[in-house]
């Protein structure tokens, strides 16, 4: 059964808000907002949200896809892991 | 070596309780093991605990001048002494002992407070002139000893430690929330300010005169990177580098006991042994830490090391568990929270120095910092070069040449850490560049304070304190000299000399040397032109180049490793600490303050699954249980004894390997 967007959204928020916020969302995570500019995930977090990423949806992430295009937002990453998982 | 304290009338007349004066020294014991000294008048109190190194027979303190109108007490040592002695007798001084702690009384006498310009050492010390009715207090010039103090009752009360001050009873003992702010920025207070609201420190490389109830605080010494107007060749370079720091190394040689030396198997504490072994007679004792946990452990350059100078050695391996059951007591002695595990496997280090009856050892600290190891340095070099041509393509591959010895490296995602290292350029001081990634880093694990203490915080910046420490105009400074420069007046001396340095070696009372910091070498160092400081991106590039005939090559081109220790693994890793669970529990983190504890219990479970990868989760975690550790054993319950001994793991620490 292939997830929707929606889904992977939903799941991805939450590792978000509980491995970087540690469950403190003060409704600033929106959907489009930048997580390198709101210093939500930084460089070396950014490999813990690909691991967990790798794991849920079985598949991997090369390091030139790691970019802040396929990364930076709930949008972005949603749309980035919809496409890897459907291909 | 030592721990000194006093207490002195400010502005009214009332008598200097001896009972107080002697329990600030009592607590100082780990400082100062091998007997007590005290000096009492009317308006002075003092107390010495004396760990005995040079002039076993002679050297107790109090020490006095000629006429007994002027009296010291010293933490440390002057490795001039004897040079000074001989000038000092020359122009008619008479010494009562052979220790060099007399040679500051004459040198005072000689020339009041300038006395300190001709001092080489590590010192903090406190003179009574009786006369003058001055006090005057001192410390060296990159603060490798401490000194702290406070104003209570109408009374100047100081000592070696915190937790001496804390002894009188009149002194309120309250974490101060700005302290907290700036430890979880910078790693460390900035000076004056401490962990301990109205606890303050005397700053490296100031003293302090108080007299007639005017008190005076002047820097007398600052790093300053002047460019060497006398151009020489690099090899003259490394060559009177190299003269330099044996004479240096010879010179903190000078004990009346023996010294050893560690050895982590990188190249600074290699330079210190090699020197030590071919140009002194000094037998050559090696101590060093090794990991379990092989992310951290350089035992294989250490036994490359020990095999070359056929080295007399013992080692301590650090396991997760050893770490986490010290560091009750590592925190005990830095009395401040802290970020890295790193002090503890010292602390370690020097119990096994002290159990192999050595009081002395040289180390290499300080080489990073003057001749530019760092890889912040490095970093900044190649954010420079990057900022020159932004939109270049292939500028930013040099960044996969940083952390080649990172496992989860912050630079795999390329784009990612162009992003990271690209802080705005607008929202702080321009000299701060080569910093403010780490600052800005380090400021994210803010985000568990709790409500409360971000309320207090909120609107506050730091920047103007920071700004009060950075005496020199160091805006005229080239980039490499400036971000050294913050370096030595940050990191330096307000947390490896200290939580890493001085703090964790005198808990076994070891005294640590360091003949990198000897003010000539550094003097020296801040003239050499930046290039072969870093040449290209070769870190110590000049101190490479003057041992290449005296070290293996393989030493001398090794990558460079930072020392670290296991952080989150110390405390979760199948090893339960009890008083780890107690104080990361709810009810302690409510009762604190500090923290919010929801967000704590999902760190503390991340760290459970071993999840806890980054820079961010392990500071925070070493970061907030430090700080509850500060709070249970310095504002809870403020008792060595119980205390340490509630909170302790097992009473056999460790094993000697």
């Amino acid at each position: 059964m292939l997830t929707t967007t929606m889904q992977l959204k939903s799941e991805i928020r939450q590792f978000i808000v509980d491995n970087f916020l540690y469950g403190r969302d003060d409704d600033t995570l929106g959907d489009e907002v930048s997580f390198l500019g709101k210093g939500i995930i930084d460089s070396t977090g950014i490999l813990e949200l690909v691991s967990f990423i790798e794991e849920k949806y079985i598949i991997s992430i090369d390091d030139e896809e790691l970019i802040p295009d396929n990364f930076d937002s709930l949008n972005k990453i949603s749309t980035f892991v919809f496409k890897k998982t459907t291909l | 070596m030592c721990g000194i304290a006093g207490i002195l009338n400010l502005n009214k007349q009332q008598e200097i309780p001896l009972n107080t004066i002697k329990s600030m020294a009592e607590i100082l014991q780990h400082r100062g093991p091998d007997g007590f000294g005290f000096y009492i008048d009317d308006t002075i109190g003092l107390a010495h605990a004396r760990l005995s190194i040079i002039d076993l027979e002679g050297g107790w303190q109090p020490i006095y001048n000629e006429n007994k109108t002027i009296c010291i007490i010293l933490n440390g040592e002057i490795f001039n002494f004897i040079e000074l002695r001989e000038f000092l007798i020359d122009k008619g001084h008479t010494f009562s002992t052979k220790s060099d702690t007399e040679v500051i009384i004459h040198l005072y006498e000689e020339y009041g407070i300038e006395c300190l310009n001709h001092l080489n050492g590590q010192f903090a010390f406190a003179i009574w002139d009786k006369e003058k009715e001055r006090l005057f207090l001192a410390r060296d010039r990159v603060g490798i000893r401490p000194l702290f103090y406070t104003l209570a009752n109408g009374t100047l009360i100081f000592a070696s430690e915190i937790k001496s001050l804390f002894m009188n009873e009149r002194i309120n003992r309250e974490i101060d929330p700005y302290a907290l702010d700036q430890i979880f920025t910078f790693w460390m207070t900035i000076p004056p300010r401490t962990a301990f609201r109205n606890i303050y420190e005397l700053p490296s490389g100031h003293y302090m005169v108080v007299e007639k109830g005017n008190m005076n605080i002047r820097q007398y010494w600052d790093p300053d990177f002047i460019p060497d107007t006398n151009l020489r060749t690099e090899a003259e370079y490394a060559e009177a580098l190299l003269e330099l720091l044996v004479n240096s190394a010879r010179l903190q040689l000078r004990a009346d006991v023996p010294v050893g030396a560690y050895l982590s198997g990188g190249i600074d504490s290699s330079v210190i042994t090699t020197l030590i072994k071919r140009y002194t007679d000094t037998p050559l004792r090696t101590f060093s830490v090794t990991f379990s946990d092989k992310a951290y452990d350089e035992s294989a350059y250490q036994r490359q090391m020990i095999e070359f100078l056929g080295a007399d050695h013992s080692n301590i391996n650090c396991t997760y568990s050893s770490i986490g059951n010290v560091f009750p007591e590592v925190i005990w002695h830095t009395e401040t929270p802290i970020l890295r595990t790193a002090p503890a496997p010292l602390f370690l280090l020097s119990k096994l120095v002290r159990d192999s009856g050595y009081k002395v050892v040289l180390t290499g600290e300080g080489s990073d910092e003057i001749l530019s190891g760092y890889d912040i340095f490095k970093e900044a070099k190649v954010r420079r070069f990057i900022e020159k041509y932004p939109d270049s393509k292939f500028r930013p591959l040099i960044l996969k040449r940083l952390y080649p010895y990172l496992a989860n490296s912050p630079v795999r995602a390329l784009k990612y850490a162009e992003a990271f290292f690209n802080v705005d350029g607008n929202d702080y001081p321009a000299e701060y560049f080569s910093h403010m990634p780490r600052w800005s880093t380090t400021s994210k694990i803010k985000v568990f304070f709790s409500d409360h203490l971000k309320d207090i915080l909120s609107n506050h910046t730091h920047f103007d304190e920071l700004s009060r420490l950075v005496t020199n105009d160091i805006g005229k400074y080239d980039y490499l000299s400036q971000a050294q420069y913050i370096e030595i007046k940050t990191l330096l001396s307000g947390y490896l000399l200290s939580s890493q340095g001085d703090r964790v070696a005198m808990a076994h009372s070891i005294e640590g040397r360091f003949p990198f910091l000897d003010h000539r070498v550094i003097e020296f160092c801040c003239k050499l032109p930046p290039s072969i400081r870093i040449n290209v991106l070769t870190e110590k590039y000049i101190l490479k180049e003057s041992m290449k005939n005296l070290l293996p090559a393989s030493i001398l081109n090794r990558t460079k490793q930072p020392y670290m220790a296991p952080d989150s693994k110390s405390f979760f890793n199948g090893n339960k600490l009890d008083y780890a669970d107690e104080l990361l529990s709810t009810s302690c983190l409510k009762d604190a303050g500090y923290f919010d504890p929801k967000a704590v219990s999902m760190l503390v479970k991340k760290c459970r699954q071993n999840k806890a990868l980054g820079f961010k989760d392990n500071m925070a975690i070493v970061g907030i249980l430090s700080t509850m550790l500060v709070h249970e054993l310095f504002i809870k319950h403020f008792d060595k004894n119980i205390s340490i001994n509630r909170l302790r793991v097992n009473k056999e620490l460790h094993a000697i390997c």
